[in-house]
Parts: C-alpha cells; sequence; structure tokens
C-alpha cells in the first residue's frame, strides 16, 4: 500500500477518478451473479463511501480497483448472508470463512469484463426503449437519477422511479447477464448501438444552455468507443465510435458569436485532430471486416466532410454516393432532406428541389430541416420571394436562439437581393 | 396567430419536490420563456399558484356560489398560460414540445378566437 498520507480532497479526487474508470467493469462483475443491478450499486456505493473515509489515512491501496470490488462484494455476502440467516439458521463458520477467502483474492483485470453483457441487458427486447440509455449512463457510468434527469428534462424523482422500475425488471424476470451468441448479435446488437447513439442525438439546445454539461455527447462517446473495444469484430460498432468520434471533433467549430454556422461554412482549423485521427481508426477497421451498415455510412459521410480539414474542399459527389446507399438500407426522413440538399449541390438547386418535393411523408411539412434545406435551394435558384417564403417558415419552426439568427440572416439577405 | 399554451399538473401536485427541482424547474422556464421572448413570439406569460388556493364563482344556479376551491376535482389543474403569436399551428407545436411543463404535465395548446384590444372585441388574426 501506499503510506503517503492523503488529504481527503485528494482521496476524493482519486475515488471519483476510479468511478469513472472502474465503475462499470466493478458494477458488471457484482450484478452478474444474480442480476440485481440495484444491490450491487449499494454495495459499490458503501465501497466507495468506505475509500472515502479509509484512504485518507491509509493511502490509496496499490490495485484501488481490487480494493474497492472486494469490499463491495464482502458487504453483498454480508447482505446475502444475512438474508439466509432468516430463512435457514446460522451458517457453518468454516464455511463463511472459505467463501470470505476466495472474496479476498478478487482482481478485477483478472476477471473477464463483463460490461458488453451489462451494455446488453440495459438494451434487451424486455426492457422500454425510452429508459434503455439512462440505465446505461448509471449502471456503466455511475451517474446519478439526478443528473440523467437533467440530461433528459424529466424531474429527478420521475427518473429515479424508471430506473429502479427497469432494474427491479431485469432482476425479477432474469433478464440474463449474457452477451448474445452470433445467431443473435445481429437482431440484439442494434438496440444497443440505437440507445449509445440517441445519447449523442439527444437534442435539447434549447434547455442546455441552463443544464450543467451541454450534452451527453461525451458520455455518449465514450460508451461507444468502450462497445468498439469490446466487440472489434462487429463492423456496426466500430462504425457507431466512428460516427461519434467525427461528428464530435466538429462540435466547437459549429457556433460562433452566438450564431449557428453549418457544416460547410465552419473554420475547420477549429476541428479536433484527434478525433478526427481515432474516428478514421474506427472507420478503416469497420471497413475492413467487410460487412456494410448504417452506422458505417453515417461514418463514412462524417469522414468526407472531416476531410475538408486537409484538402481544403468537399467531395460533394462521394456525398452523393454515400446517401445514396444510406437511403437504400435507413430511409429516414433526415436522410432525405440531406440528401436532397446534396443533390441540389451537385446537380443544381432545381434537383434538390424535385427530391424535396418528392418526399411523400407528411411529417416533412413540421420539419425544420426541410424547410431551411428547401429555402437554401430556392435561394441558390434564384427564386427569391419563394427562398423568403421558406425561410420565414424555417423560422418559425426553429426554438433555437443560434440557429434562429442564423436563419434570419439568410433570410434577410435574400429579401434584400430585391 | 394567436396560440395559448395551457399548462396542466397532476393532482395532487407532488408533495415531495425538493428544493434542487423546483430550481431546476425555474431555470427551465427561465430559458423557455427569454427563447420564446427572443424570438418575438411571446405575447404573455403567467404561472398560477397551487389550486389549494383557488376561489371559484358561479351563478348557474340563479343564485351567487362562492365555493372554497377550484370548481371540479379533476386529475389535471391548470397551472399556467404562454400566450404566443406564431404564424401557424405547426410552429405552436414546436414550441409546447420545448416547453419544460410537459416534461411533467401536459401543455395544451388552443388557437385563440376573439381577444379585447382597444374597447372592442376582435379576431385573433
Amino acid at each position: 500500500m501506499d503510506r503517503r498520507a492523503l488529504s481527503e480532497t485528494d482521496a476524493a479526487a482519486r475515488a471519483e477518478e476510479l468511478a469513472r474508470a472502474a465503475y462499470g467493469r466493478l458494477l458488471a462483475i457484482l450484478a452478474a451473479r444474480d442480476g440485481d443491478i440495484e444491490a450491487a450499486e449499494d454495495c459499490l456505493a458503501d465501497a466507495f463511501e468506505r475509500a472515502l473515509r479509509t484512504w485518507p489515512e491509509t493511502g490509496v491501496p496499490d490495485n484501488p480497483a481490487a480494493w474497492l470490488l472486494t469490499v463491495a462484494r464482502n458487504r453483498r455476502h454480508d447482505l446475502r448472508r444475512t438474508a439466509a440467516e432468516r430463512l435457514t439458521g446460522p451458517l457453518d463458520d468454516a464455511v463463511r470463512g472459505a467463501a470470505l477467502a476466495v472474496v479476498e483474492e478478487l482482481d478485477p483485470d483478472a476477471i473477464p469484463d463483463r460490461r458488453l453483457a451489462l451494455l446488453f441487458v440495459c438494451a434487451h427486447p424486455a426492457i422500454d426503449p425510452a429508459v434503455r440509455t439512462p440505465l446505461m449512463l448509471q449502471a456503466v457510468l455511475g451517474f446519478d437519477a439526478e443528473q440523467i434527469g437533467r440530461a433528459f428534462v424529466v424531474p429527478g424523482p420521475t427518473m429515479t422511479q424508471r430506473l429502479v422500475r427497469a432494474k427491479r425488471r431485469i432482476r425479477d424476470a432474469r433478464i440474463p447477464f449474457a452477451v448474445p451468441d452470433r445467431d443473435q448479435m445481429p437482431a440484439r446488437l442494434g438496440p444497443v448501438l440505437e440507445a449509445i447513439y440517441g445519447a449523442y442525438a439527444i437534442d435539447f439546445p434549447l434547455v442546455a444552455g441552463l443544464a450543467p454539461r451541454e450534452s451527453l455527447a461525451a458520455e455518449s462517446h465514450y460508451l461507444a468507443v468502450t462497445l468498439a473495444e469490446l466487440l472489434p469484430d462487429e463492423p456496426e460498432a466500430l462504425g457507431l465510435a466512428a460516427l461519434i468520434s467525427l461528428s464530435l471533433a466538429r462540435r466547437p467549430a459549429r457556433e460562433t458569436g452566438g450564431e449557428f454556422v453549418t457544416l460547410d461554412e465552419q473554420d475547420a482549423s477549429r476541428w479536433d485532430p484527434e478525433l478526427i485521427e481515432s474516428g478514421e481508426r474506427y472507420l478503416r477497421r469497420a471497413r475492413s471486416l467487410g460487412r456494410m451498415g448504417r452506422f458505417q455510412i453515417e461514418a463514412a459521410i462524417q469522414s468526407v466532410h472531416c476531410a475538408r480539414a486537409v484538402s481544403g474542399e468537399t467531395d460533394w459527389r462521394a456525398l452523393l454516393t454515400l446517401y445514396e446507399a444510406l437511403l437504400a438500407i435507413a430511409p429516414t426522413l433526415g436522410a432525405r432532406v440531406a440528401h436532397a440538399a446534396v443533390q441540389g449541390r451537385v446537380e443544381g438547386p432545381a434537383v434538390g428541389l424535385a427530391a424535396l418535393d418528392a418526399i411523400a411523408d407528411e411529417a416533412v411539412q413540421r420539419f425544420q430541416p426541410a424547410w431551411a434545406t428547401r429555402a437554401h435551394l430556392l435561394a441558390e435558384g434564384d427564386r427569391r420571394e419563394e427562398a423568403v417564403r421558406a425561410y420565414e417558415r424555417a423560422i418559425s419552426l426553429t426554438t433555437d436562439v443560434a440557429a434562429r439568427r442564423y436563419l434570419e440572416r439568410r433570410c434577410a439577405r435574400v429579401g434584400a437581393m430585391d | 396567430m394567436r396560440y395559448a399554451l395551457l399548462i396542466h399538473y397532476p393532482q395532487p401536485a407532488v408533495p415531495t419536490v425538493g428544493q434542487d427541482e423546483i430550481n431546476a424547474g425555474k431555470a427551465a422556464f427561465q430559458a423557455y420563456a427569454k427563447a420564446l421572448e427572443d424570438a418575438g413570439v411571446l405575447q404573455s406569460a403567467e404561472v398560477l399558484q397551487t389550486v389549494s388556493s383557488a376561489t371559484s364563482v358561479s351563478l348557474k344556479q340563479g343564485k351567487l356560489q362562492v365555493q372554497d376551491g377550484p370548481f371540479a376535482e379533476t386529475k389535471e389543474a391548470f397551472a399556467g398560460i404562454f400566450m404566443l403569436d406564431v404564424p401557424d399551428l405547426d410552429a405552436a407545436l414546436a414550441w409546447a414540445e420545448r416547453c419544460p411543463a410537459a416534461n411533467w404535465g401536459t401543455v395544451e395548446i388552443r388557437p385563440s378566437a376573439v381577444r379585447f384590444v382597444d374597447g372592442a372585441w376582435t379576431g385573433a388574426h
């Protein structure tokens, strides 16, 4: 043991660092045995609390994760034993001693990582899709319900209730802590990817200004990268890690002076080169596995945009091809509108407008990006009056201040040309 | 076109809401109202005290009745109003979706029919 005296704040800082790095691993190990995430959380919280009390005196143990796991496991055993004693009377001392001896040798690094199983439990088909992402944030990253509630703009007690209900369901219905086998993998991986992507795509810009964190983008990135490291042969898991890394890389340039900046007007020197590099690495590895999928295509689209940081220009034809591929497997409204925008860029505004008109989905009438795209294409085609009307419609559907400012400026510019 | 966003909260109001919750709620409402104002669509906004402080008056039965409490016990009670001036229902919906109250209650959108301006009732348009 490191006998260096630690101040309480040092101990707290060290415990917090560990919490971030080891929390999910420890929780997964503790919960895997009987599927009781709630009990595992309580025991782990006890262990962290004890660390905060004792480490300032004893110093941080050589293997702090093993220390935490041992304390948490002992606590779990104690609780189980008390429950067992109530049912069957006192345990034989010898049996108890043997059980504890095994427990004392625990080293989390020697135990297979169970986080993958934990992620599959969180996104199990029997769990309400709306609670999957919050569950992951809590079980893998150790966030409390209050913090998660803030990110999802849900009151803390409501979020607590949802999480507790989901955890009891996992325990009572005996959802297995297992990684799906090859046959099941394709069907079961999708929801895990969706839940992680959900944390990235969560979009409450209006409320974000007052939330302590801008969004859950960093957490989502952490989960995606963890999943990719745990499933290095699943191209879509790698694709998601690439997609989130590459999108996150451009965040710093997305707003300037309180005004939204479109992708092709962003200052590429403000993009994060390290995130771009790691995103490209995931994408290369995904491609080498030779099984295409939605997240890989979306990542490839991001990769084309990011290439401008080096080449100075955007390969719009490559984007067009990628969007066509994306539409073939995931024709979401957002993808169709983005495709129309790229088509307008490559083949002229009239073609882009025709592509927008061809979208039959009624939701397009209320879809802000569709109106913003239409307005740009109309302005591009010198149909100024219609462009102004489309801008006005887009503005009326925009609740985000930065995006509104941008659209208002564009609209004024087109209007002033008359 | 003027629209009212009518906020309804479940009853009885949760008594266990802590000060942090209340502060978070206030901050969310502050940001929301500010965004409405910045966008130039806010006409007025008002949040009411709880229904326990309500007094109801009626002459329906032919005589004056003053009742301590709301006019009817309901599962959700009216709690506040945002009056917006936006081009159409879709724009009103876009704002209603962002209303913090939608996370713990219901936000009802009602187009205005007439309003009293400069001494006369006029259409809402």
